[in-house]
């Protein structure tokens, strides 16, 4: 009697656990930077590698190398079958408008894009948010007054970095931002360190002494220079805080890796939705990171102030500007 | 009969580059052993992908169409002794020029805007050659120099433009509007249909053929016309070409406003037929690739078309390899494409002394035994 009963939960077991978790077959499109640019495809990378290691399903990865191969890549996958199929980068938005109308059972997540779909996810960050966060957290730290932020590129998403940081750094008592973009192209902005690390040092010499450097790999160049002259930095993306700790106030975290996991556990459980999915400071999606590794630099005043901040972008107190809205930064 | 250091026209653009190309298969093959795939398998996929079926041979003429354009660019430069190396910022204002015309003349009737539009991206790629060949001209800076800094210029220009001036009202994405429908250029797999023959879609497109019309025309310019002659006579001795009263400063000026006008119809291909707008970065290093397939082409139009396939083979199946064999990423593709272009650029004449040695001593072995003349 026992053994069966024990024979007939197991396979109750079994048969739930079935039940709840769809068959998926997920695919993943990189941009053009490729999965391994120290930034937000890595992250998305990062993501994959999660799920993978949480389910044990294997995620078929593309990485685009020409304007034409978004589509192509597009259609391909969603003729084999392959769903959810994510992307990232709003330069996917032409291809993936075509592809979704052709395959309107696949479902298509697209991060940092807007394509409003039936069939397709697309995940918002508010980056403005954590970048003001950060912003004026540096102003509190700096003894100067003079912060200084350094962009991959001119590029809509670090428009809306170096937007809201201004916002946040002035807001926080700072007289001076200065600003410098490391490159002109993809080419040439998120992986040359030794560019970022000159302009932090130019910046440093103009009297700043905090930089946030929203440039990918090139990044890290200015986060040794920081280390180099005796001032800090703050990381951007991933948490950052322990490359240099001591030198790293805090990282402005996006967490598009758990855009890209979320998509595909949301998927297997039938939970995924089409339209805009907003990750913000509530969502877990944008924050500023406090751990071990710069606990020592953030005094138990100046958390309390950065709670109450956080507090009041969390329920509208505070407008931070949005760049994707307008494409201008009114405190430049 | 010949002297020593030549060897016979087929052996010196078919042979030698053939067996550069095998040596760099070989090698690839070996790379692909190493990270535990089958080399016959992969050369397989990447045949197939690119030849094999009718999707896969648009996109390779696609490829192939863009190679064409920037490879030619590099060529004429190249006969008048100028190494043209700003194909990629030429290309990116020769789209500025697309975008002018496209959005700013909609209601035109096809038949004037796409000639239009295509003499704009020939006229605004022209302009950013202009610069740097007055530069040249008049006051020696090398056009290497200037050239790829003009890249970087046509970069933070188009970003700008892009950003704050075209893109439209109420987004902050850098993109244009889309083109109006009238400056569509047809596709092939649209033409086919309508003589009823059913072809995959592809963004194959009738720039293809523009394209070849440049090749036939480079080849009338450089070998046919007394200004080709001029563009020959100064690349191969500036110092004869003013002796022979022919003003070299006119022959820099002219030719890189034409290497520059080929490099901007990059835009025909890529803006007006394909993406039907103007997006950011939209070159996408063809103008650089451009400059290998010159090289490999050895800067005769027909080398080029021919390198303009080979390259557009790689870029298709190595795209349907990395689709079809996770293991092989990006990087790997590159690798293949790099060593190609190295055999078949830079060390194009590695072989050439054994060549020469074998060569000469199977020749004149013959003409030992049959006339004896050997000297």
């Amino acid at each position: 009697m026992k053994k069966t009963l024990k024979l007939v939960m197991a396979a109750a077991i079994t048969m739930t656990a079935s039940y709840a978790v769809a068959e998926i077959k997920p695919a993943m499109i990189y941009d053009m930077g490729g999965k391994f640019d120290k930034s937000f495809n890595e992250s998305a990378y990062e993501g994959v590698k999660a799920f993978t290691a949480d389910t044990g399903i294997a995620v078929r990865e593309f990485e685009v190398t020409a304007e034409a191969q978004r589509e192509q890549a597009l259609r391909k996958f969603a003729k084999d079958g392959f769903s959810p199929i994510a992307v990232t980068g709003f330069t996917f938005g032409t291809a993936l408008e075509v592809v979704a109308a052709e395959f309107p059972d696949t479902q298509f997540t697209i991060v940092d894009g807007f394509v409003d779909m039936p069939n397709v996810q697309y995940v918002s960050f508010t980056e403005h948010e954590g970048s003001y966060l950060v912003g004026y957290l540096a102003a509190q730290k700096s003894d100067t007054k003079k912060v200084s932020f350094i962009g991959g590129m001119v590029f809509p998403v670090i428009q809306k970095f170096e937007c809201g940081y201004i916002q946040g750094a002035k807001a926080g008592g700072a007289t001076d931002v200065f600003s410098n973009m490391v490159g002109t192209s993809h080419a040439d902005a998120w992986g040359n360190p030794t560019k970022a690390a000159e302009l932090a040092k130019s910046q440093f010499s103009r009297g700043a002494d905090i930089v946030f450097a929203a440039a990918g790999g090139s990044g890290l160049g200015a986060i040794q220079a920081a280390k180099d002259e005796g001032k800090l930095a703050i990381g951007v993306d991933s948490n950052q805080n322990h490359i240099i700790p001591g030198t790293v106030l805090t990282s402005m975290v996006k967490r598009v890796d758990n855009a890209v996991s979320e998509s595909f556990s949301t998927a297997m459980s039938d939970s995924w939705t089409a339209g805009q999915k907003i990750m913000g400071i509530t969502e877990g999606g944008i924050s500023w990171a406090l751990d071990d590794n710069n606990k020592a630099l953030i005094s138990s005043e100046l958390q309390a102030t950065m709670d109450a901040l956080q507090a009041k972008i969390v329920a509208g107190d505070i407008n931070v500007h949005n760049t994707d809205t307008d494409g201008v930064c009114p405190f430049i | 009969m010949s002297d020593k250091a030549t060897l016979p026209r087929w052996i010196d653009i078919g042979l030698l580059p053939l067996i550069n190309l095998i040596f760099a298969i070989s090698i690839s093959a070996a790379v692909v052993l190493i990270i535990g795939e089958n080399p016959i398998e992969v050369a397989g996929i990447l045949i197939y992908g690119a030849l094999g079926y009718e999707e896969g041979i648009g996109y390779t003429l696609y490829y192939a169409t863009n190679f064409l354009f920037t490879g030619l660019a590099v060529a004429v430069a190249f006969h008048a002794g100028l190494f043209n190396i700003g194909g990629e910022g030429q290309a990116y204002l020769g789209g500025l020029g697309a975008a002018l015309v496209c959005l700013n003349f909609p209601n035109l009737h096809w038949a004037i805007i796409i000639p239009m539009a295509i003499i704009a991206t020939a006229f605004f790629g022209a302009l950013w050659a202009f610069i740097p060949a007055y530069l040249r001209a008049k006051r020696g800076s090398h056009e290497v120099i200037t050239t790829i800094m003009f890249n970087l210029i046509a970069g933070s220009l188009m970003s700008y433009l892009l950003i704050y001036i075209l893109s439209p009202e109420g987004t902050n994405q850098p993109l244009t509007d889309r083109f109006t429908p009238n400056s569509n250029i047809p596709k092939m797999h649209d033409m086919l249909s309508w003589f009823g023959i059913e072809f995959e879609s592809s963004p194959l497109n009738m720039s293809f053929f523009l394209a070849l019309l440049c090749a036939f025309g480079m080849w009338v310019l450089i070998w046919r016309t007394r200004f080709g002659y001029a563009v020959r006579t100064q690349g191969f001795s500036p110092s004869a070409a003013t002796y022979a009263g022919i003003s070299s400063a006119k022959v820099i000026i002219i030719t890189m406003c034409i290497s520059g006008a080929l490099a901007g119809m990059l835009a025909v291909n890529e803006s007006v037929a394909v993406a039907e707008r103007l997006i950011i970065e939209f070159a996408g290093g063809f103008g650089f690739v451009g400059i290998a397939v010159a090289l490999m082409g050895r800067n005769h139009p027909v080398g080029i078309v021919l390198a303009s396939i080979l390259f557009g083979i790689l870029y298709q199946g190595g795209a349907d390899l990395a689709f079809e064999i996770p293991t092989i990423s990006k990087e790997m593709i590159v690798l293949i494409q790099g060593l190609i272009i190295l055999f078949m650029g830079a060390l194009e004449y590695m072989f050439k002394p054994v060549m020469l040695n074998v060569y000469h001593t199977l020749a004149s072995g013959q003409s030992d035994t049959s006339v004896g003349e050997a000297s």
